[in-house]
């Protein structure tokens, strides 16, 4: 077991490294190199030149890609030029949110997904498995921001229900500990803050949640389809085991390996997911930090929260295969 | 990342393998399609879409280019006209024709999710070509970087080039939706060419001294066409939403003055409040054409399978 978690951890350096050079190469590629591209409208020959000698532009380029790696290593990924305050501040103060948000929306994804692609795949062919299957091409057809929009509509304008907008209404006058809204009310005793967070969150978590739950749904279905045709499935049966126990047993414990990869996957994707949802609902997390910083082209922000990103990705994704060699011990011997 | 990444390409892979086996397949497999009533629905809707965007100019009631003072005259920041005798849909947030509008974005909505996959189709089939031909430590390295952009997020990757560039316009959102597929096609291509290489009437003509070229082009390539063409299929659906998704983000086509639906989507939002129906619609369009793409993609898939071969 542990061979194979470390080979793994081995494998993921050379696709870090190219990654660090793909953000590096991104950077010096910036509309007018990176100088003029940070400086905007206020770029003149002179100032350019004076940031081109800051960030040490003119150094030759092996140099200037190690100590971008040194930087990036230790947290120093520039200032924000929107705020003036440095990007890993920014990225701190705003990571709650967001995996607030992604729990919430893998949450609902995961605990309606899985029955729901289970329930369609045991009534196959049924009305139900139809309809199933017809919702959940269509979710991954419905760009994510107009089901934002659509949801803050009905529930918001139409219904007055829950909140359009934010992550807790201000006058509430939460204490904050941890950074998670709907945590920090549990911890201190006002569960009127957490109640009001949870308010908040809804509607995101739900725009947010409807890929991976459309996703999740199909690939159950899929999934509980083949192993009901195993054999091991049709011994179990004329072993004279129960319906139940083969079900839970035998078909749903074998169903849920493919499963447990999608989710992985899907975790890794919620963070370029909330990009859209988190600007529709105004959600002060990292998503909204990077569609802000596109609005108004905070360039060391994108590097930083584009390096994160896939550093994301890269990391649930590997957690995912240890995790699955533990679930699955055929993975560890491949 | 290794299982994960593994999936991605053996899905990939299993395609590239399916281009196997001539023509008769590829009957076989439409055969097996117009069978499939899943398959039928898509069909009709792309056939649509296509018509639609062809023939749009004869099909607007109005001129989608110009706005109209009857609708402007109504038009204020909390009320923007519904529907009035000869404009079916009513105004735009500007004082177009709105149904004028709808019908002509097709157009450019096609366009854009077409050059964006034929963008890359082509980049894909360069450096999976190259992969796929030379081998070795191109095959390598080529492959390395391939599958660092395939496991990137979609979007943060279409976003990522599209900020690469000073002012966003229809050739930016094209490459940057383009750049998304490119790692998924030369992964395809690479897989067939490799199959293909290995194949029985690939070493026919090699033993009859055919050229190399001609081998890849008329012997090779033709028969990867079937995985080629059920990935464009799937790529044309996520195109049109990745580009209406940069259109939300900013980093869309600037010049308004042309109508797309993921562009009118976007601007839509502003005026979500005072008039929905201009959200509604090219959403509408959207997901039933990016649903008719998958459908018809998906199907297409299946019937390529050897496995569901009769």
């Amino acid at each position: 077991m542990l061979r194979f978690i470390v080979r793994r951890l081995l494998q993921a350096i050379p696709t870090l490294f190219i990654l660090s050079l793909l953000v590096f190469a991104w950077f010096r590629a910036l509309p007018g190199g990176p100088a003029s591209a940070m400086l905007g409208e206020r770029a003149t020959p002179q100032r350019i030149a004076e940031l081109n000698e800051q960030m040490g532009l003119n150094d030759p380029i092996p140099l200037q890609y190690v100590n971008f790696l040194g930087r990036m290593l230790t947290g120093d990924f520039g200032t924000s030029t929107i705020t003036g305050d440095s990007v890993l501040t920014e990225i701190g103060r705003h990571f709650p949110a967001t995996i607030e948000l992604a729990f919430a929306a893998l949450f609902l994804a995961v605990a309606f997904g899985i029955p729901f692609g289970y329930l369609a795949a045991r009534y196959r062919g049924s009305l139900f498995d139809t309809g199933i299957v017809v919702s959940t091409l269509v979710g991954v057809a419905v760009p994510v921001f107009f089901l934002g929009f659509l949801l803050k509509y009905v529930f918001s304008t139409q219904l007055s229900l829950l909140p359009p907008s934010g992550r807790q209404d201000v006058d509430i006058d939460a204490t904050s500990v941890t950074g998670f809204a709907t945590l920090d009310g549990l911890l201190t005793g006002e569960f009127d803050a957490t109640i009001n967070a949870l308010q908040h969150l809804a509607l995101p978590a739900i725009a947010l949640a409807t890929i991976p739950f459309a996703v999740i749904v199909r690939i159950t279905r899929a999934s509980v389809l083949d192993v009901l045709n195993e054999d091991f499935v049709r011994t179990a049966e004329s072993k004279g085991l129960t319906a139940q126990v083969v079900r839970t047993r035998h078909v749903l414990r074998n169903a849920l390996l493919p499963v447990a990869t999608t989710i992985g996957l899907q975790t890794g994707l919620l963070l370029a997911g909330a990009v859209l949802t988190e600007k529709v609902f105004v959600w002060r997390g990292l998503g909204f930090l990077l569609a802000q910083g596109i609005e108004q082209r905070d360039y060391p922000r994108l590097q930083a929260l584009i390096l994160l990103a896939a550093v994301v990705y890269v990391v649930v994704n590997l957690l995912v295969d240890i995790s699955y060699a533990i679930i699955d011990p055929r993975v560890r011997v491949s | 990342m290794q299982v994960l990444l593994d999936r991605k390409k053996r899905r990939i892979d299993k395609l590239a393998a399916a281009g196997e086996g001539g023509t008769s397949l590829a009957k076989d497999a439409l055969k097996r399609m117009m069978r499939n009533p899943v398959a039928v629905v898509g069909l009709v809707i792309v056939a649509l879409f296509v018509l639609l965007a062809a023939f749009a100019p004869w099909l607007t009631p109005k001129d989608p280019y110009k706005p109209y003072p009857e609708l402007l005259e109504n038009l204020t920041v909390t009320h923007i006209p519904g529907s009035m005798p000869g404009f079916v849909l009513g105004s735009d947030a500007d004082g177009f024709d709105f149904f004028s509008r709808l019908l002509i974005a097709s157009q450019q909505t096609l366009i854009v999710a077409v050059l964006a996959t034929l963008f890359g189709l082509l980049l894909g089939l360069i450096i999976g070509g190259l992969a796929g031909a030379l081998g070795g430590w191109v095959d390598s390295v080529l492959m390395r970087l391939v599958d660092v952009l395939l496991s990137l997020p979609a979007l943060i990757l279409a976003v990522s080039i599209a900020a690469l560039f000073a002012r966003s316009n229809q050739w930016t959102v094209i490459i940057a939706v383009g750049m998304v597929s490119v790692p998924v096609f030369a992964r395809l291509l690479r897989g067939a060419m490799l199959a293909q290489r290995e194949s029985d009437h690939v070493l026919a003509a090699t033993a009859l001294g055919v050229k190399r070229s001609t081998i890849v082009f008329r012997h090779m390539l033709p028969n990867a066409l079937g995985p080629v063409i059920v990935q464009a299929t799937l790529t044309l659906a996520t195109a049109i939403l990745e580009a209406a998704s940069l259109s939300y983000l900013g980093l869309g086509d600037q010049d308004t003055f042309r109508a797309e639906w993921g562009l009118m989507l976007a601007q839509a939002q502003r005026v979500f409040e005072v008039k929905p129906s201009l959200a509604f619609f090219p959403a509408g369009a959207i997901i039933i054409v990016a649903l008719g793409f998958t459908l018809l993609g998906e199907s297409m898939r299946e019937a390529l399978d050897p496995k569901n071969r009769r």
